[in-house]
């Protein structure tokens, strides 16, 4: 990627930024219920004088015209303040920066389990097409993109929480053994996509001429594989990867809520349920700042990865 | 039409997954013959009954009837998803011909937001959708209807584009026929048994997503028999009875495999391609 290429995604970045932080703050505002009445009184039901709403609504400007709102809340997003969370009782931003290790952590280890899994089988099955363990990949993978991942997890918790008595069922906290579940449930669901692609990539590669080329000059298979195919074929799977992990970072949030794991998923749907909007639009807008980001580092470092767009450079 | 006929002639797998798909429909239609008991009645005596002969699939924590509750299901959940299919083809395609015919500006706007979305989780912002209009079956629609109809309108566009190129569009034009007859009798059909295949190979995954938005409170309201609803209430008596969550999965699972072959299938008869190397 160029200079000018990088700037034109940053400036999309940016856009795509006060699109998504226009919408939710026009749905949160079109959402039924007093923002300043569940700001005094959270959910309870406790009765709040008029004047004491209205004191709040003059001081949080809610009592402006709506366009004018967003650009208050705009002003107020650039020198990093997304105001207060009733639920959480501290700023929003405070709150965010709490939930990320869970969230990265939770990430990075699904992400890890998959490739472990997905990797050697998709080159297994791609190299061995047709033989009878490509068969069982394939009607595994098969199962695993169509089973709905919160089902999964509770399954696992229930075999391996209750049944076998092996993990612990509460989670909550961030620990070795608490993070084994969320993680292979994202995993499984992942890997069944991702070894598919393995395989595809690497059988789209063993196809073409150079493969012919190699064989015919009489190198080994195993020198093809691995010194030819297989790095040709890891290149869109990185980009594949960089997706994954970006929808990982946003997408988790039943999976989160599932095993009670402490992570910003969880932390969006838990705002949307209390009605705690600022945290809504808070998280929402923190996690598509995050997806973006990570998927202009990803096409960065395809950049970097293969030599035939280094050139161009 | 024609090429479905022989399709499911000629095509015994695609034959096989049909009829599949259309005992799922019976199953949803024909549930108050096929239930055994009412499936929002509560008797209270029966709380918790392992599955059994009375109650094959056990009861709940208000002694409903889950194997009743199940079939009741298929109707929430495959209505549900079949609204949400068709509403997510019809805006999507609608933007995607929209933007590919006319082009300019239309073009410009309809692919900025297609753009914006794209580049952001869509299950988020479906979450928040739906969690901030309130839950129910019609929101969560609503809400996996805007985070996904741009891969629909991309398509679209993209098949818009290459046909506008070819010699009978031009024709149709030196015609003199207007814009709206070019696009229901020329375009439209063209696009369309693409656009079909997509659609179906989605209504799995869009299964799964409905049923999730469910699961969390944000679509389908108690106490209505609707699969993920039901995963979301049996979850807090994972211990005391497995049962309550093991069968509304397994009834998610296979229905999404069944979609998911038949969709399969259909591409295999319905892509041109496939039918010229045949």
């Amino acid at each position: 990627m160029t200079k000018k290429q990088i700037l034109a995604r940053l400036g999309q970045i940016v856009l795509v930024l006060l699109g998504i932080s226009f919408i939710t703050f026009a749905l949160v505002m079109l959402a039924p219920g007093d923002v300043a009445r569940q700001m005094i009184a959270g959910n309870e039901d406790i009765i709040v004088s008029q004047a004491e709403i209205d004191a709040l609504r003059a001081e949080l400007g809610l009592d402006k015209p709506f366009f004018f709102q967003y650009l208050d809340w705009l002003g107020r997003a650039l020198q990093g303040n997304l105001g207060f969370s009733f639920m959480a009782k501290k700023p929003v931003v405070e709150e965010l920066f709490e939930r990320l290790p869970g969230t990265i952590l939770l990430s990075l280890a699904s992400l890890v389990m998959m490739m472990v899994v997905s990797i050697p089988m998709g080159i297994y099955s791609a190299v061995k097409r047709g033989g009878w363990i490509d068969n069982i990949v394939r009607a595994f993978t098969f199962m695993g993109v169509s089973m709905p991942g919160f089902w999964v997890g509770l399954m696992l918790l229930w075999i391996f929480g209750l049944k076998l008595d092996l993990l612990p069922i509460v989670g909550g906290t961030i620990g070795v053994d608490t993070i084994i579940l969320p993680a292979a449930t994202l995993a499984i669901a992942m890997a069944s996509k991702y070894t598919r692609q393995v395989r595809t990539a690497i059988l789209e590669e063993l196809g073409q001429d150079y493969v012919v080329g190699a064989r015919a000059r009489g190198m080994s298979e195993s020198h093809i594989l691995w010194k030819e195919v297989l790095p040709n074929a890891m290149l869109p799977l990185i980009t594949l990867l960089g997706l994954s992990l970006g929808s990982l970072l946003g997408g988790a949030a039943v999976i989160e809520m599932v095993f009670s794991w402490p992570g910003l998923g969880r932390l969006a749907i838990e705002a949307i349920t209390y009605r705690d909007f600022q945290l809504v639009q808070g998280v929402v807008v923190w996690i598509a700042l995050m997806y973006m980001v990570i998927n202009l580092i990803v096409d960065l470092s395809y950049n970097y990865l293969d030599p035939r767009l280094r050139k161009v450079r | 039409m024609e090429t479905l006929v022989n399709g499911f002639k000629n095509n015994r797998a695609f034959a096989v997954t049909s009829i599949l798909v259309v005992l799922l429909l019976l199953v949803a239609v024909a549930a108050p013959v096929l239930a055994p008991y009412d499936p929002t009645q509560a008797t209270m005596k029966d709380a918790f009954l392992e599955p059994g002969a009375q109650h094959i699939f056990g009861t709940d924590k208000l002694g409903r009837d889950c194997f009743s509750r199940v079939l009741y299901g298929a109707r929430a959940s495959l209505s549900g998803v079949l609204f949400l299919v068709a509403s997510v083809f019809i805006v999507g395609t609608t933007m995607g011909v929209l933007s590919g015919y006319f082009g300019g500006k239309v073009d410009i706007v309809i692919m900025r937001i297609s753009d914006m979305m794209i580049s952001f989780p869509g299950m988020i912002l479906a979450i928040a959708v739906a969690g901030i209009m309130g839950g129910s079956l019609v929101n969560a629609v609503i809400a996996l209807t805007i985070v996904s109809w741009t891969k629909y309108a991309r398509l679209a566009r993209s098949l818009v584009l290459q046909i506008k190129r070819r010699d009978f569009v031009d024709a149709a034009i030196v015609n003199g026929g207007s814009s709206s007859h070019i696009l229901w009798v020329h375009i439209l059909p063209n696009i369309l048994p693409m656009m079909v295949v997509t659609a179906a190979a989605d209504i799995g995954a869009l299964m799964m997503e409905l049923a999730g938005l469910s699961f969390l409170g944000f679509g389908s309201q108690p106490p209505a028999p609707e699969w993920g609803l039901m995963l979301n209430e049996g979850r807090q008596q994972l211990q005391t009875a497995p049962w309550l969550m093991v069968f509304p999965g397994l009834a998610i699972f296979v229905t999404v495999v069944i979609f998911n072959l038949w969709g399969d299938n259909l591409r295999d008869v319905l892509d041109p391609r496939n039918n010229a190397i045949e």
